[in-house]
């Protein structure tokens, strides 16, 4: 029998606040352990718990994204276990009034080939709801050692209906949370730092089939390709037990990315152990029409949206818009340089796609120069551009400049002055060079006239030479014609 | 107000020291099971309270909104934790070693 998997995701987000969720220490990654806790993250009797508005206000930016309910009031609940990561012996969260409910994620699935654009589909949510992150444990051989940093930090938690059916497809809805998410500036989802984590519902059921089979809960998924293996693995492991006869126990398992395997975890606690009960610390929040309203006019436009209008819009190819619209800040760069030049939309798409990408990469041994420290501003992109499409200097010249910019921030400009990129606008001396070149390749001239257009080529390399790069190509071949034509 | 005997409450008193973490004796066992079927019968009462059109709330208080601006506000100095943590090596907290498997 065929089996086709049923995937849902819980991914949670860590939103980027200066303070904690319920106190006002701050939050961050890698401080020296212990240092970010105060009396209500460490459970302290009588300390008592405040929201953090921004969070709140985040948290519903995230559902308004993704066209999510609102619902007008949330509420906040204590989810009870005993472990030494959540000092209170319970989690504030939101159990039966969540922040958001519903709503769906824009994804897009590989292409057939990287220019190509894949598949998109839309994956449902199931609802949004807003926690307090934990602290981290380190396991000694005797005993346990505790870091409250991390404890508190505001965690949305996103869960997905049932309904990826691969890997690839769960791997695609996290590309796309973390686009969406970092370009509304709601997170940087940076999985390493433990910004985005995941754990993947899996199931199989046979082709065609309406009823769930038995899901296993895969966690400790950190990175993308831990996504991507893990789901994989255990698709594997399932469709061997049930084509064997056997069935898929209702269990937790951990993956370990250095064995690629994953190990069943020990029996966790039902939700009915949990004991939820509402916060009786934390009022309820309540949220007016007119909020909501505010919120929305601060989003950035959605990706695959301004992808759209980019191709429409600007007629720019999917090779470009794949790696402009899927980087919020190379879109950002790309907006504020063509606010100065509207007309060189595209020059400036492919400059911004390919020369700065490669002087970013050429500059650091590995990844990429951040944005925020690229010397160019978008204007004086817009600039050189400006320059190129006039056809004031060569393309090659310009690429001479662009580096030159990206090492220094200067003007385009004064650049080409000093590089000597201006190009000879004087059309006697420039004529008379290519006379020269013409009578010094017979050959050449005679194969053009019999009809070979190429042989106009071996005109050019000299009357570049003797130009010093300046001349400009479209200008030359003009001129080149004209005296080959016995004109 | 009238408890129904024969639906009260049963407190399943082993699965519940083992959530609260707890080693009970048997005695203990015996008598904390009788207290707490008490207290939950004593609060059935209110299932005879007529709340038809009544809002259900979370909160005792009609107040919603109480929160903070995202300001950030002085925390523990590790030195004051240190003095406060039962046990403290490596500027973290010392616990029994717990397995990993929340």
């Amino acid at each position: 029998m065929n089996y086709e998997a049923v995937i849902g995701l819980e991914v949670h987000v860590q939103l980027k606040t200066r303070s904690k969720m319920f106190t006002r220490v701050a939050t961050g990654f890698g401080a020296a352990p212990n240092t970010l806790v105060d009396p209500v993250i460490l459970g302290l009797p009588g300390a008592l718990p405040v929201l953090n508005r921004h969070a709140i206000e985040q948290s519903i930016k995230v559902g308004l994204i993704f066209e999510s309910t609102i619902p007008e009031v949330c509420k906040w609940d204590r989810k009870n276990y005993w472990y030494p990561d959540s000092p209170k012996n319970y989690q504030i969260t939101q159990y039966d009034q969540p922040i958001c409910v519903g709503g769906s994620v824009e994804i897009e699935l590989p292409g057939a080939a990287r220019n190509i654009m894949g598949e998109h589909r839309y994956i449902q949510l199931t609802r949004a709801h807003l926690e307090e992150d934990v602290g981290k444990l380190t396991h000694g051989d005797n005993d346990s050692l505790v870091d409250y940093n991390r404890a508190g930090t505001p965690l949305l938690e996103i869960v997905t209906e049932p309904v990826l059916t691969s890997a690839e497809e769960a791997v695609a809805f996290l590309n796309s949370l973390r686009m969406h998410l970092t370009a509304a500036g709601i997170s940087d989802c940076d999985m390493e730092k433990g910004q985005m984590r995941c754990d993947a519902n899996v199931s199989l059921r046979p082709i065609g089939s309406s009823v769930l089979g038995t899901r296993t809960e895969m966690k400790n998924l950190n990175s993308i390709s831990g996504v991507k293996n893990a789901i994989e693995y255990e698709i594997r492991r399932q469709s061997r037990i049930l084509e064997r006869g056997g069935q898929v126990v209702q269990e937790t398992r951990r993956w370990d990315a250095d064995s690629g395997m994953s190990t069943a975890m020990r029996g966790k606690e039902d939700a009915h152990d949990y004991r939820y009960f509402p916060d009786p610390d934390l009022l309820p929040v309540r949220i007016p029409p007119a909020t909501l309203q505010r919120l929305r006019a601060e989003l950035p436009e959605a990706v695959f949206e301004q992808q759209r209008r980019y191709q429409s819009q600007y007629d720019l190819p999917y090779t470009l818009t794949s790696v402009i619209c899927y980087d919020h800040h190379l879109s950002k760069y790309f907006e504020a340089a063509v606010a100065e030049y509207p007309e060189g939309a595209k020059g400036i798409a492919n400059y911004v796609a390919n020369e700065l990408q490669r002087e970013r990469s050429a500059a650091v041994g590995e990844g990429m120069l951040p944005m925020e420290q690229v010397k160019i501003l978008p204007a004086q992109l817009a600039q050189l551009v400006r320059i190129v499409d006039g056809g004031k200097i060569t393309k090659q010249n310009a690429k001479e400049v662009l580096s030159t910019m990206f090492a220094t921030g200067a003007d385009p400009v004064g650049i080409i002055r000093e590089l000597g990129f201006d190009q000879t606008t004087d059309s006697s001396e420039l004529e008379s060079i290519c006379r020269e070149a013409v009578d010094a390749n017979p050959v050449a001239a005679e194969q053009f006239r019999a009809g070979q257009a190429k042989a106009l080529n071996s005109f050019i390399g000299p009357v570049m030479k003797a130009t010093k790069g300046k001349g400009n190509p479209a200008v030359i071949q003009e001129i080149l014609r004209r005296i080959l034509a016995g004109q | 107000m009238s408890i129904d005997i024969s639906n009260s409450a049963s407190v399943d008193i082993d699965h519940l020291a083992k959530l609260s973490r707890l080693q009970l004796a048997e005695s203990e066992k015996f008598k904390l099971q009788g207290q707490l079927e008490r207290i939950l019968n004593h609060f059935r009462a209110l299932e005879d309270v007529d709340v038809s059109g009544i809002e259900p709330t979370a909160h005792a208080c009609d107040v919603v909104n109480i929160w903070d601006e995202d300001e950030v506000a002085e925390g523990l100095t590790p030195d004051q934790l240190e003095t406060i943590a039962p046990a403290f090596r490596d500027r973290q907290i010392v616990v029994p070693k717990v397995v990993d498997d929340a």
